[in-house]
């Protein structure tokens, strides 16, 4: 599982030619209107507590995190850890939503169906979907492939989203149906929402 | 040390507080020592108890949380501790009862802690601030007291016999218990922290729910 900042991302210059002295580019083109639209929108849902383990193309939303003063964020070491947290937080009366990369999403199985399905407990999981259509990493491509399938097999509803107009909306859609039904739900970010190519 | 009598010692400081604890022979015991609303026991998820209390203690700092945990289940969660201390909760109390075996499986499936790791050595090794080793329930008594009375993030590890309870049967379904939980965390809202403390009538905590019924609709 590779979650870190991507090594091979594509630089800057391939876009502007050489960058001047001093300048330190972005690393990757990981859309920060995109993010900020998913981060308004979380707060817009009255999410007070994040769960997050950082992959690229979540970089902004952790960064958007750390600058608020009223998001308690919560880096994880894995994160099926996030799940317990946010069973805890909504057993506290913090609303939470757990940030991760699908690859995340594969590690957190047993969390997910043993703890908040098992308990009924709604997740709000925004799960960044590598390995589709336009991926250039060898090693996202098997979790790419059974993301969906993974989520049908759990019985978690989820939709993609992949259009800014859809964010806010969705969010709100996904949180209230996770709240009503007392189990998780998922939005799949994106590439054509998060990266800019 | 028996688990049992450990946890009878502490009894008086879990049954004023937030408990969670992890699956099978540890929540069978406390319950058979005197079930309280604020105890939440999370059967199965092995590993996730020490997270669960995390988030509850971040999202309510006012409250004191004390987990209750086994070897086997921190063994599968040993990042638990990195978390715990890179966040550093002074509300959270983390007990580990360490028999060295998986004992809902038979006393013949030992862990790692048999072997020797030293799960207290890795906790204060990830960095968390007050850890320590116990083998006797005085002495395990005495190092929660002054746990909680710090208001330092803690993990202490208590060495017990791999004795368990005759049944890990609870009489209290575990979604009776999240919703009794959950409702009794909302009762505590707002209240002083003496008064937070005790134990809600189920009509004192019905009355808590009406007046917030407006935060989570």
């Amino acid at each position: 599982m590779s979650r870190d900042a991507d090594p091979h991302a594509p630089r800057p210059a391939r876009r502007g030619g050489v960058p001047p002295l001093g300048y330190t580019a972005p690393a990757m083109p990981v859309s920060a209107a995109s993010s900020k639209l998913v981060y308004e929108g979380l707060k817009e849902c009255g999410i007070r507590l994040l769960s997050v383990l950082p992959e690229t193309w979540l970089v902004h939303l952790v960064s958007l995190a750390e600058a608020d003063p009223d998001m308690i964020l919560v880096r994880l070491a894995k994160e099926e850890e996030g799940v317990g947290v946010s069973v805890g937080a909504h057993l506290a009366g913090v609303r939470s939503a757990m940030l991760m990369q699908n690859h995340g999403l594969l590690a957190s199985v047993n969390g997910i169906v043993s703890l908040a399905q098992l308990y009924r407990v709604p997740l709000l999981m925004l799960v960044s979907y590598r390995g589709g259509f336009g991926e250039e990493h060898p090693w996202q491509t098997e979790g790419g492939g059974v993301t969906e399938d993974l989520l049908r097999a759990l019985r978690i509803p989820y939709l993609l989203l992949a259009r800014a107009d859809e964010v806010a909306p969705r969010l709100r859609q996904a949180l209230t149906l996770a709240e009503a039904s007392l189990r998780p739900v998922a939005l799949l970010l994106c590439r054509d929402l998060m990266w800019e190519e | 040390m028996l688990r049992l009598e450990a946890m009878r010692a502490i009894y008086p400081l879990l049954a004023e507080r937030v408990v969670v604890t992890n699956m099978g022979a540890a929540p069978a015991e406390l319950f058979s020592l005197g079930h309280r609303p604020g105890f939440f026991y999370v059967e199965h998820s092995m590993g996730l108890a020490s997270s669960v209390a995390l988030g509850i203690a971040l999202a309510r700092p006012e409250l004191e949380v004390v987990t209750l945990d086994g070897d086997g289940s921190v063994l599968m969660n040993l990042g638990t501790f990195t978390t715990l201390a890179r966040h550093r909760p002074p509300n959270l109390l983390h007990v580990v009862f360490d028999n060295e075996v998986l004992l809902s499986v038979g006393r013949s499936f030992s862990t790692a802690t048999a072997a020797g790791s030293d799960l207290a050595a890795i906790a204060a090794a990830a960095g968390v601030p007050r850890t320590g080793t116990y083998h006797s329930v005085d002495s395990l008594a005495v190092a929660c007291r002054e746990a909680l009375a710090a208001r330092e993030l803690a993990v202490l590890v208590a060495k017990v016999e791999p004795v368990g309870p005759a049944s890990y049967f609870i009489d209290l379904h575990l979604l009776e218990n999240r919703f009794q939980f959950e409702r009794h965390l909302r009762g505590l809202r707002g209240l002083p922290r003496g008064e937070a403390a005790g134990v809600l009538t189920a009509g004192g905590a019905e009355n808590q729910q009406q007046e917030h019924t407006g935060e989570r609709p």
